[in-house]
């Protein structure tokens, strides 16, 4: 009986470790070429299900990934037959039919990796922005559309219906799964990267982990950046990506308190900081600078290395924070950098000079509702002694901030005052 | 797979060109044909008439109702097409951008519901 229980255990992790490493490599290799991406989930499901019923009693197989395909691929066949209805399923059910070539082929070596065409499909720029990241979730990671649903604080029956209407796009308008051209490589990753950022900063927004919706998508926007680094080693700003996600992971234990309140980064206490992560991310930057092409992940990246420079200096080499928001405000023209400059330049320069740069992009809609901005505002005002200004910038930064403990971090500022 | 490349574009805007830029645009149109003819990917293509000439039809009730005018009011319309066969949808986005009305008007890539 007990070994019945323990091989049953140690099926059900076999099942759970291929799953972990190879749902979105066989998601990515089934729907390839059929581009159904929903199809081959399903198949994929039904494969698991077998593996943890069959493998407890014959054993596991020596290649889970393989078995698990060879079943997959069985099950869409099975799927198409019950609904072949036109001559386009038809042709799919020919390209699945294990009796072809390639088939015979795939069986001697090992399952193409097709993970980082899924990821392009899944961040075309035909697909709707806010969907990408929670479709590279579901189809690379096999991410439940219930928990991508909270974690993006959306109706689980909405994200449902955006992911279904997503995997429909794929295979009605033709959106290839494969890597862009050339000319067209930049750009693409560029979506393919912001998306899996996006998926990243939903979990840090939630940093003690109180809230189990966010739990471990941190985590999973690692994964994603760590396989596209592994699959694209020679992009600059894949690398750059990565290393921006370690740098802020690797500061997690140090953004709360024992008590849960919130410590600004100039607070923090650097022997808290992961230094492995700190490294890993080091390396990648200095590999991704040896590539010599610039982007923003790479500066901001930099960034934080400017910063955690903290560990061993005791303080943060700021000037070269302002310079490098200088570069990425160049690149972007975007007035959120220009924010964080203002800062930077503060420190360098006097509060003077950082409120004339939050006065240039005063006027920009965008910073209007953007609470950074004014809780940066009030910063400067009240160091540079200007009380009732800075009191009502506070106000407004308080009143725009969603997360309690920076609420509150915010309100104890303004009583300061 | 088979697009229709839908050619939007604002009429009063192309009544307003001069005739010099109108005729390059035209030019223009030849070579983009020819270009879609030695690809292989043209399927049919035709520019329309103004929306002037456009009359609506819908039956209501059993009783047909003709309306003038097209069924959409906007600021562009459309003003032709082509069909397309090409391996998948970043074929067909690169060839929409090759299209001359591109660059003034906004083409509209619809894959074709293949019966």
């Amino acid at each position: 009986m007990g070994d019945v229980t323990a091989s049953a255990d140690a099926a059900r992790w076999a099942a759970e470790t291929a799953a972990r490493h190879s749902y979105g490599k066989l998601v990515a290799f089934l729907s390839r070429r059929t581009r159904d991406v929903a199809a081959a989930q399903d198949a994929l499901s039904a494969a698991f299900e077998a593996a943890l019923q069959q493998w407890p009693v014959q054993g596991v197989p020596a290649s889970p990934e393989a078995w698990l395909m060879a079943v997959a691929k069985r099950q869409a066949i099975d799927a198409q037959r019950r609904t072949a209805t036109s001559d386009a399923a038809t042709d799919d059910l020919l390209l699945l039919t294990p009796a072809s070539t390639e088939d015979r082929e795939d069986a001697d070596r090992a399952i193409p990796d097709d993970r980082l065409a899924l990821l392009f499909a899944c961040a075309h720029p035909a697909i709707e922005r806010s969907v990408r990241a929670p479709l590279m979730l579901q189809t690379v990671l096999g991410l439940d559309a219930g928990s991508i649903a909270s974690a993006f604080l959306v109706p689980p029956t909405t994200m449902g219906q955006r992911l279904s209407r997503a995997k429909a796009k794929i295979k009605q308008a033709g959106i290839p799964f494969k890597l862009p051209e050339r000319e067209d490589l930049p750009e693409r990753l560029d979506t393919v990267l912001e998306a899996i950022y996006a998926a990243f900063t939903q979990g840090w927004s939630d940093p003690a982990g109180l809230d189990p919706r966010h739990h471990n998508l941190s985590d999973e926007g690692i994964w994603l950046g760590q396989l596209v680094a592994a699959l694209l080693p020679n992009e600059p700003e894949a690398l750059g990506m990565l290393a921006l996600m370690l740098h802020a992971h690797a500061r997690r234990a140090a953004r709360r308190d024992a008590s849960g309140a919130y410590v600004p980064l100039g607070q923090q206490d650097p022997r808290l900081w992961d230094t492995t992560l700190i490294d890993a991310a080091e390396r990648l930057l200095h590999q991704a600078s040896a590539l010599r092409v610039i982007g923003r992940f790479q500066l901001e990246a930099a960034v934080q290395s400017a910063h955690v420079i903290r560990r061993f200096t005791g303080h943060t080499d700021w000037p070269a924070v302002a310079q490098l928001y200088g570069a990425l405000a160049e690149l972007t023209g975007s007035p959120v950098v220009e924010i964080n400059r203002a800062v930077a330049v503060a420190e360098c320069e006097g509060a003077a000079r950082g409120l004339e740069i939050l006065d240039s992009v005063a006027d920009d809609p965008r910073v209007a509702n953007y609470q950074p901005y004014w809780a940066a505002r009030a910063h400067l005002l009240q160091r540079s002694g200007a009380r009732e200004a800075a009191d009502a910038a506070y106000a407004q930064a308080i009143g725009l901030e969603l997360d309690p403990a920076v609420r509150r971090y915010l309100q104890q500022q303004r009583n300061g005052l | 797979m088979k697009y229709m490349l839908m050619i939007y574009a604002s009429e009063a805007a192309e009544n307003a060109m001069p005739p010099a830029e109108m005729g390059a645009i035209m030019q223009a149109y030849g070579a983009y044909t020819d270009a879609l003819v030695k690809a292989g990917a043209l399927q049919a293509g035709e520019r329309l008439r103004p929306v002037t000439d456009a009359t609506s039809v819908r039956v209501r009730n059993g009783k047909s109702e003709v309306l003038n005018g097209p069924y959409a009011d906007t600021q562009e319309q459309l003003g032709g097409y082509y069909i397309i066969d090409v391996p998948d949808l970043d074929a067909a986005l690169v060839w929409a951008a090759r299209c001359p009305s591109s660059s003034y008007g906004t083409i509209e890539v619809r894959p074709i519901w293949e019966m």
